[in-house]
Order: structure tokens, then sequence, then C-alpha cells
């Protein structure tokens, strides 16, 4: 639109300056928090301009932790959290390909009935099925591990149904094709699907590594050991009750430490990412 | 090299028989060209001989081998398809290979294939390109490289030149006439471009509503159509077709236009007979000096297409389309005397539409 109201050019960028605010803000006192010792933060009115506790306090939360509540380090928690999110995408991308594959390309009874089963569990999100998963992944001895960690949130719906809506759209003499040029299922399945697939694998990775880096809830429940704490759980049990207690400043460090790789991802991939949201290559 | 041969081949889709019995023999280096409508079955036939259909009954012979049981893989076949199903995410060169590589062919040899298949459809400068920055004549060229470098016994074709405008469509229709000369290959060619069918065709099977209504050479086929439906369906524009009533030893059409029956049609022409004429075998005379039938023709439109002209009218309540040179067509309202040439008025039995045999 070629407009020229400077009225409301004005307020236009007041309303969206004020946005931005409300965004960064937070996140600016977050990071001014992670520079401070305690004192400091606990000080009224509290700084904000940066302090210069930056590389003690990343230093000491990074190799030793807090010294109250959860009093593991937070690199390990880090590494426990990127273990967790890359399983999760990987193993995600991984079974719904495969399952949609199955789906698409292959006649077997109650295709239909499976496809719509896979469906359905759309509406069961973990927090609905969290009782009877926590029991099962009890049992069978999970409890603190990677595997208890990451198998349960590992199935997919959503990523099966869009990967099934992208082989929809492949055409069907492109399969033809290759019977004709001798191509079986899994020859086809590497050398045509998955690297068609590819822009649909990367949006699907950074969404899903996100999902994963922020589960909360999952984690909460089934790790007990600090050693397998997530760095989003760590953040949690580094809060203690009582405002004095609590040494903020670390959990602020946490907190920005946890916030650097999912953003990382975003802006490595972000290119992948909207071009597999967008195109499509055939 | 092999001939191709059907027996009674039918195929059904649930209920629906979309092939009736067929029977196709295709010789050794044949160029045989399938035509007809949309949902006449001609590509279902194709996939049959390809192996990506199954027959319901019948029997599917390449090279005298019964292959109804065999992978298309092994069939020894190439296939071009309309939408030109390359491989989006290969090179030209790879696209080529690709079957190569399956059979485990040596690089040197699959080198050797895909540079003689590039030369023959120079598409040696775009060897590295992926499809997409290829334009869509080629495309279909890399589509026919892959189906050369595997030097099948048959190339089948499925309507391949549709997806092109028309420039280029004559270009690639007369490149494939000139590939199949050089490689002698037999050739299958399924299209509903009645043009395609008669430009390329060795011999053409004129389909329609699953069964073969004639098999010949292109020019047999438009100088003797066997029912309306080839008449009709062969020749630009389409023949004239008017039912008429069997009156005496001839067929009377409209209102009191008389068409007479050859002496060898008067045992087996019925009471309703359809009368056929080309628009190119109606000629404009003088009224008084025709001997057969005299068309008292009003013309009521004119389509100029450069060097032809046709006039839309009608003759004694029938309507008809006669091709006249583009420089000579008469105005509209124009009446005009037009004569059929000589043996060249076909007579088909209305309710079969078979044409009359004596």
């Amino acid at each position: 639109m070629v407009e020229n109201r400077p009225v409301l050019r004005f307020i236009h960028h007041l309303t969206l300056i004020a946005g931005v605010v409300a965004v960064a803000f937070p996140l600016y006192v977050t990071f001014i928090a992670s520079t401070h010792s305690l004192e400091s933060i606990l000080s009224v009115p509290m700084p904000l301009l940066p302090g210069d506790q930056l590389w003690a306090n990343y230093s000491q939360v990074l190799t030793a932790g807090s010294t109250r509540g959860a009093q593991a380090p937070v690199g390990a928690m880090m590494w426990n959290s990127l273990v967790m999110a890359l399983a999760i995408a990987l193993g995600k991308i991984a079974i719904s390909l495969i399952s949609a594959f199955a789906i698409i390309y292959f006649r077997f009874p109650l295709r239909n009935f499976f496809f719509w089963m896979i469906f359905v569990t759309l509406m069961l999100p973990v927090e609905v099925r969290i009782i009877p998963t926590f029991k099962v992944v009890s049992d069978l001895g999970m409890l603190d591990s990677y595997v208890g960690l990451t198998l349960p949130l590992i199935a997919s719906a959503t990523a099966t149904f869009l990967f099934r809506q992208f082989f929809m759209t492949i055409p069907d003499e492109l399969v033809e094709a290759a019977r004709i040029d001798g191509a079986g299922p899994l020859r086809f399945f590497w050398d045509v699907v998955v690297p068609l697939s590819k822009t649909s694998m990367a949006a699907l990775f950074v969404i899903q590594f996100i999902y994963g880096w922020n589960q909360y809830l999952w984690p909460l429940l089934i790790t007990t050991d600090e050693k397998m704490y997530t760095v989003v759980i760590g953040i949690k049990r580094m809060i203690v009750g009582g405002d004095a207690l609590t040494e903020w400043n670390l959990v602020m460090a946490t907190a920005m430490l946890a916030l650097i790789p999912p953003a990382l991802v975003v802006i490595l991939m972000q290119k992948w990412f909207v071009k597999g949201l967008v195109e499509t290559e055939k | 090299m092999a001939d191709i041969s059907l027996h009674a081949v039918t195929k059904r889709f649930g209920d629906n028989e979309v092939l009736h019995p067929l029977d196709v023999a295709i010789g050794d280096g044949e160029f045989v060209v399938m035509v007809g409508p949309s949902g006449c079955g001609k590509s279902t036939l194709l996939r049959i001989i390809a192996g990506l259909e199954e027959a319901t009954t019948g029997e599917v012979r390449i090279g005298g081998r019964r292959v109804n049981e065999v992978e298309p893989k092994d069939r020894n076949i190439a296939m071009v398809f309309q939408n030109y199903a390359l491989y989006p995410h290969m090179s030209v060169r790879d696209n080529m290979a690709y079957g190569l590589k399956i059979r485990k062919l040596p690089s040197a040899e699959i080198d050797a294939r895909v540079e003689r298949a590039a030369g023959i459809l120079e598409l040696g400068p775009y060897l590295a390109r992926k499809p997409r920055e290829l334009s869509g004549g080629q495309r279909q060229r890399v589509a026919m490289g892959r189906a050369i470098v595997r030097e099948p016994a048959a190339f089948l074709f499925d309507e391949p030149l549709s997806n092109l405008d028309a420039k280029l469509r004559v270009q690639m229709r007369l490149e494939i006439q000139k590939l199949h000369r050089s490689l002698g290959t037999t050739s299958v060619f399924v299209t509903h471009d009645q043009v395609e069918a008669m430009t390329l065709a060795d011999r053409m099977l004129v389909m329609n509503a699953g069964t073969v209504e004639q098999v010949g050479a292109p020019l047999t086929v438009y100088d003797d159509p066997a029912s309306t439906f080839v008449a009709g369906f062969i020749g630009s524009p389409a023949m004239n077709l008017v039912p008429g009533r069997r009156v005496g030893d001839g067929v009377e059409v409209g209102s009191g236009l008389e068409f007479p029956l050859p002496e060898a049609l008067r045992s087996t022409a019925r009471a309703a007979v359809t009368v056929g004429v080309r628009p190119e075998h109606l000629v404009v005379s003088s009224a008084g000096s025709v001997a057969g039938p005299a068309l008292a023709f009003r013309v009521d439109s004119v389509e100029s297409l450069g060097a032809d002209s046709l006039l839309h009218g009608s003759a004694a309540g029938a309507s008809f389309v006669v091709r006249v040179d583009g420089h000579q067509a008469p105005q509209p309202g124009a009446s005009l005397t037009l004569s059929p040439k000589p043996g060249r008025v076909y007579f088909f039995d209305t309710p079969s539409g078979r044409r009359l045999a004596g």
C-alpha cells in the first residue's frame, strides 16, 4: 500500500515498538540479572545496566551449578536437553517418514484404519496420557534414562500426517518411472522419497527440536536423579522456596543458556525451514 | 527388438470393464499409435503392456515371451510419460543413468550410453542441470533419453507431447519420427490427437470405449473408415455425418437431398443409413453441371485458416462443413452448389455405426 498519512504511521510504529518492548524487555532483564551478583539483584530498585559478574555467574553455572536446590552443573543439563531434543526430533522424523511411506505406497489390510488410528492420537497429547505412559515407562525400568525421556514422545501423528500429505503430492508417474527403472520399494525410498522430503524434514526438525528442548512436564515426572535433569527442569529445581534463598543470578544465567540452542537451530535452519513450509520441489 | 502381442486381453476395475477382449499384434520395429478420445482405454492398454497394470484376463507377449507375471523392469521396455516423470532432485545425467545403475552396469558403459543418448537428443550441454532448469521440450527429450539408454525391446509413449505447446509439439513429433527411423525400435504411442496419430504411425489403432474400432495404416483408415466413430475421429475438421433414410436405390438426407447408393451396397443397406462426406471432398461446382447429388448449400459462417477456409452451413436442412481454398471463400449468406467427389461418399448403418460393405 502506498499511502502517506504521518499520524497513522506514527501510531502504527508506536504500536509495533510497544509490542517489541513487551517481548524483549523481560529477556533484557533476564540477561542483566545474569550479570550481577545475588546481592545487587535483590537490592531495590533492581539494576537495569549490565553488571560485572557475567563471567563468574556463567562459569559457575556451567561447571558447578547452583549451591541450593538442584546442584548439578548446567553444562550436563544442557547436554541432557540436547540429547533429548535431538533424539525426539530425529526419532520423530525417522518414524513418521517410514509410517507415511507405508501408508501411501503399500496396500495392506486395514491401511485406512491404521492411518486413522495414528491420526486420532493427535487428540491425545502427552498431558492426557501421562499417567498410563508413566506407569509403562516405570514398569519397564526406564525412569531416569534417556530412553525413558525420549521414547514416549517420539511417536508423532503430526509428522506422519505432514509427510503423508507431502507424499500424496509426488506424482504417480514418478513411482511408475522408478518401477520401470527397476527400483524396489527401499531403493525408491532412499533414492527418491528421502531426497525429495529434505525440505519438509528440515522444517519438521526445527519444530520438533524446539518441542523436545522445551519439554517440561514429562522430564519433570520421570527424572529424579539430578544427573538426568534437562535444563528446563534444572531452572525449576534451582528455584527454592523464598526469594532470598534462590540464587536468581544463576537461575537467570541458566535461563539465558537454555535459550541459546533453540535460537541457534532456528537461525541456522531458517532458510530451510521457510523452504520446507512454502516450497515443494517436484 | 521384439514384437508385442496381446491375446484376448481384458481389464476390469471393479464391475466396470474398461477393456473388452482385445487382440493386438505389433510387429518388430513397427511404430504403432493407439488413438482415441479420453477414457477409451488406450492408456490402460499401454500400461498393461508396460506391466504397470495387470490384465484381468488374457495374455501379453513381448518378443514371444509371456510377460503377464513379469515385473515392469524385467520386461525390457522403456516408457515415456506425459508429465515427463523425471526425478526432480537428480541431474539430467543421473536421471538417464539411474535405471542403468540399478541394473549394475559398469560405469564406463553407463557413461558411454548416456553420452550417446545425449548426442542423439542434443542434450550434451545440459547433462549437469536439474530438470527444473530445463524447458518443457528439453525435459521431454531427457525422458526420451532415459528410455533410449536402456536399449529396450520396445518404447512405450504415453501422450508424451500433450504437455508441450503447439510449435514444440510439431518439432518433437518430427524428432520422434527421426529417432524411430534411426533406432528402428518397436514403439507404441498413445495419443488423443489424431494429427499425431496420422503423422507418426506405421499403423494406427483407433480405440473407442474399450474396443479397437479399426486397425490400419493412417491413410487406409482415413480413406476407408470402418465406422462412424472412426470417420468422425480421424481427419480434421471431422467428416460430415448426416443421418438419412433408405429411399429406393438411394439415401435421402434432410429434405429431399438424395445420395445414390452404389450397387454393391444396395442389398445390405437397411432403413437407417448415415451418409458421410469429408469437408475436403465437397467441391463447389456450377449448378446444372453436376452429375451426382447436388447440394444447394447456404453459407452461415466462414472460418479462415489461411491456406484453407472452412464454410459452415446447411443444405436441404442438414449441416455441412466444407473446406475450400483460403482465397476463394465466399461471404456468409452466399449460396453455392456443392457436389461430392466421386467415390468419396461413405455409407454407414446408423444403428450399429458400421460402414456398409458390399
